[in-house]
């Protein structure tokens, strides 16, 4: 039996050389005389271990990591290819703890398989989802997936068969799946991990939202900043197309569908639904005023399906094992899991997929070991730019989207940021609204205007120019952007800003006094 | 890449660009991204072709290629720098890392160095969170930055 090598594709492990890695084995091979075959796989998740070395061996795969490509001699020397000891290795990949903890749903292959086999893609499981789906009637279709409990896993949290039910009821001689892969919240990539890591679940979850909801075109919009997801994508589109899986008989079905990726061009705001569609029209990224609602009237007009890709990525395995299979896992009204992506200055940064539940703290400090740099957590922002940062008090609160509203916060896309006790609060909030004036598209004011009297304001503070009048004034400021913008950028902004102020009110005192109390 | 094109080329090159995607449902974007592409920006020549062929007026077009950050109006240096300055680079010291890089190569965001051999940009996030801190270069992508990769980074730039 030829060994088999396993090394990450993923941009995470390319970031940290994985390319060069799979040089030196493949170097060390041949100056070895030794055979193996190579796969390329998408990324276990476990970041801090990339570039994650992984061999088939007689007692299962096996882990080595984070390989170096001057660690790979030493690798063979220690028989790797039979699972040798060495200082890197992990035993069985699945028994490392923060894998053997999680459940995979959506991510059950991202890792495991090579991301453009389709033979892989069968063999675990693939296509099961389509194919009950191709059985079903329409209207069966978005009742499982409304029954599932599925909800929207961009952030807003929307019941994912509720709006795929306005859309089948919609009549319009066309109709369009787009899915959201926009992913720009900083501390996300399960988005980006998908697509590089298991393409085909993707579009197997789009041709289902198609046959669902009638809808025979669909797109993915992603982002310039992600081309090895873009290029893995349009791989796999190009072979689910030779396969028979997308186009005019899906599957030799009766329905047609078919998708082709876009690129945005480096505008955060076209992750917002309505933006996003006027991109994917030629037109600005300027957001649209709802109603309409987009599965009414979205891409030129016509009703549109506009989910996240992991709510689209979460769609087959409903299909496959039933919707209440799904709907076990979680709590309250947040049913199934969530792919938690573990970010900043965290020890263990990756993927953790899990029931919702799990509380902050467990994620922050058991699951993520905390800090990478050993100093003390201080602050978490939870769900990307626009979401809230909480202090360790509040570690107690469950990951699920209604407790943390309640706690004036969002799960968003589920990006969890770590800082530790070095972080100046101000500095935090002061960047929450400069990022909000770059990214904003401008059509409304409280958004376009707001964001840079907020930084103006947070530099009157950080300056000590009456610093209580001007933290009124911020809050006051922050109040008419939540509710006079059109969007979540000009709408959510004050969530960081507000909880900065609220959980770390000695960070906006006056410069001179925060140093003296260091 | 050339920078001597008469707008005659530009035109005509754009005109094959435009030919090519016009098919598409809203074929903006992936024109103007073919045709920064075949230029390195998108100058202000295919701005008129694209409009014309699309039956567009110019200020769309010149709203559209402006309303997007990744779309240059003139091409960049020889090498381009992309430094995420988002939270989660933040968390792992990306600013400090950033500011010794404006320092070491005497340029600000969005500027090119006067011998044209590197452009520094600021990107919002590469989804690298879990490698922070993280850059591309020439869209290669390099996570787990410190200053001493972060200075190898910056000498490649001179090679």
């Amino acid at each position: 039996m030829t060994p088999v090598i396993f090394v990450p594709r993923d941009s995470a492990a390319l970031a940290v050389g994985a390319d060069r890695v799979v040089r030196a084995i493949a170097r060390e091979l041949s100056a070895r005389g030794l055979e193996a075959r190579i796969v390329r796989n998408g990324s276990r998740g476990m970041h801090w271990l990339e570039p994650l070395v992984e061999v088939r061996t007689a007692h299962g795969r096996v882990a080595y990591g984070p390989i170096t490509e001057k660690d790979v001699p030493g690798l063979f020397d220690a028989g790797f290819l039979d699972g040798g000891d060495h200082p890197l290795f992990h035993g069985e990949t699945k028994e490392i703890p923060f894998l053997k903890g999680q459940t995979r749903l959506t991510f059950a292959r991202v890792g495991v398989t090579d991301p453009l086999s389709l033979e892989d893609y069968r063999h675990y499981k693939g296509l099961r989802g389509l194919q009950n789906a191709i059985a079903m009637a329409p209207a069966e279709i978005v009742a499982t997936v409304t029954d599932s409990g599925l909800r929207g896993r961009g952030g807003a949290g929307f019941p994912t068969g509720i709006k795929w039910n306005t859309v089948l009821k919609a009549e319009a001689d066309r109709k369009y799946i787009v899915c959201n892969a926009d992913e720009g919240d900083s501390g996300t990539f399960a988005d980006r991990m998908i697509m590089e890591g298991d393409p085909f679940v993707l579009i197997e979850g789009m041709a289902i939202a198609g046959i669902a909801t009638g809808a025979t075109k669909g797109y993915i919009y992603t982002r310039s900043e992600y081309p090895h997801a873009i290029a893995t994508m349009r791989e796999a589109i190009e072979i689910a197309r030779r396969e028979g899986i997308l186009g005019t008989s899906v599957l030799g079905s009766r329905h047609a569908f078919d998708m082709e990726v876009r690129v945005g061009a480096g505008a955060y705001v076209c992750g917002e639904e309505t933006s996003l569609l006027n991109s994917l029209e030629g037109k600005r990224g300027v957001v649209r005023a709802k109603p309409p609602l987009p599965a009414l009237r979205g891409l030129f007009g016509r009703p549109t399906v506009v989910n996240n890709v992991l709510s689209l990525a979460s769609v087959p395995v409903i299909l496959d094992r039933g919707a209440a299979f799904y709907r076990d896992f979680g709590v309250g009204r947040s049913r199934g899991t969530m792919p938690i992506q573990l970010a900043g200055n965290i020890r263990h940064g990756g993927l953790y997929e899990t029931a919702f539940g799990v509380t902050l703290g467990a994620l922050v400090n058991e699951i993520g070991g905390g800090t990478a740099s050993g100093r003390p957590v201080r602050a978490v922002q939870v769900g990307g730019p626009l979401g809230a940062y909480f202090p360790p008090a509040l570690f107690d609160t469950p990951f699920d989207y209604e407790a943390f509203a309640a706690q004036d916060g969002l799960i968003g896309h589920a990006g969890i940021v770590v800082f530790d006790d070095t972080v100046d609060m101000l500095k935090q909030a002061r960047f929450a609204m400069e990022f909000c004036a770059i990214e904003s598209c401008g059509k409304c004011t409280p958004c376009r205007i707001g964001a840079v009297r907020g930084v103006e304001t947070l530099d009157k503070i950080a300056g000590g120019e009456r610093p209580e009048a001007q933290v009124d004034l911020l809050k006051d400021l922050c109040d008419t952007m939540k509710a006079g913008s059109l969007c979540a950028l000009g709408g959510f902004t004050p969530y960081p800003v507000l909880s900065a102020l609220t959980h770390f009110p000695q960070d906006f005192s006056p410069r001179p006094m925060a140093e003296a109390a260091e | 890449m050339s920078l001597q094109l008469s707008s005659r080329q530009v035109a005509e090159r754009t005109q094959a660009v435009v030919e090519d995607l016009a098919e598409l449902e809203g074929p903006l974007l992936p024109i103007l991204h073919e045709v920064q592409k075949e230029f390195g920006c998108v100058p202000e020549e295919a701005l008129r072709t694209i409009a014309e062929a699309l039956n567009l007026s110019r200020a769309e077009v010149h709203g559209v290629a402006s309303f997007y950050h990744d779309f240059r109006k003139v091409p960049a240096g020889r090498h381009v720098l992309k430094i995420c300055r988002a939270e989660a680079c933040q968390s792992m010291g990306g600013d400090a890392l950033a500011d010794g890089v404006r320092s070491a190569l005497g340029i600000d965001w969005h500027e090119t160095t006067p011998d044209g051999r590197v452009t520094l940009e600021p990107v919002y996030c590469l989804g690298l969170c879990s490698c922070a801190p993280a850059a591309m270069l020439d869209g290669e992508l390099h996570g787990r930055l410190d200053e001493t990769a972060m200075g190898e980074l910056v000498k490649e730039t001179g090679r």
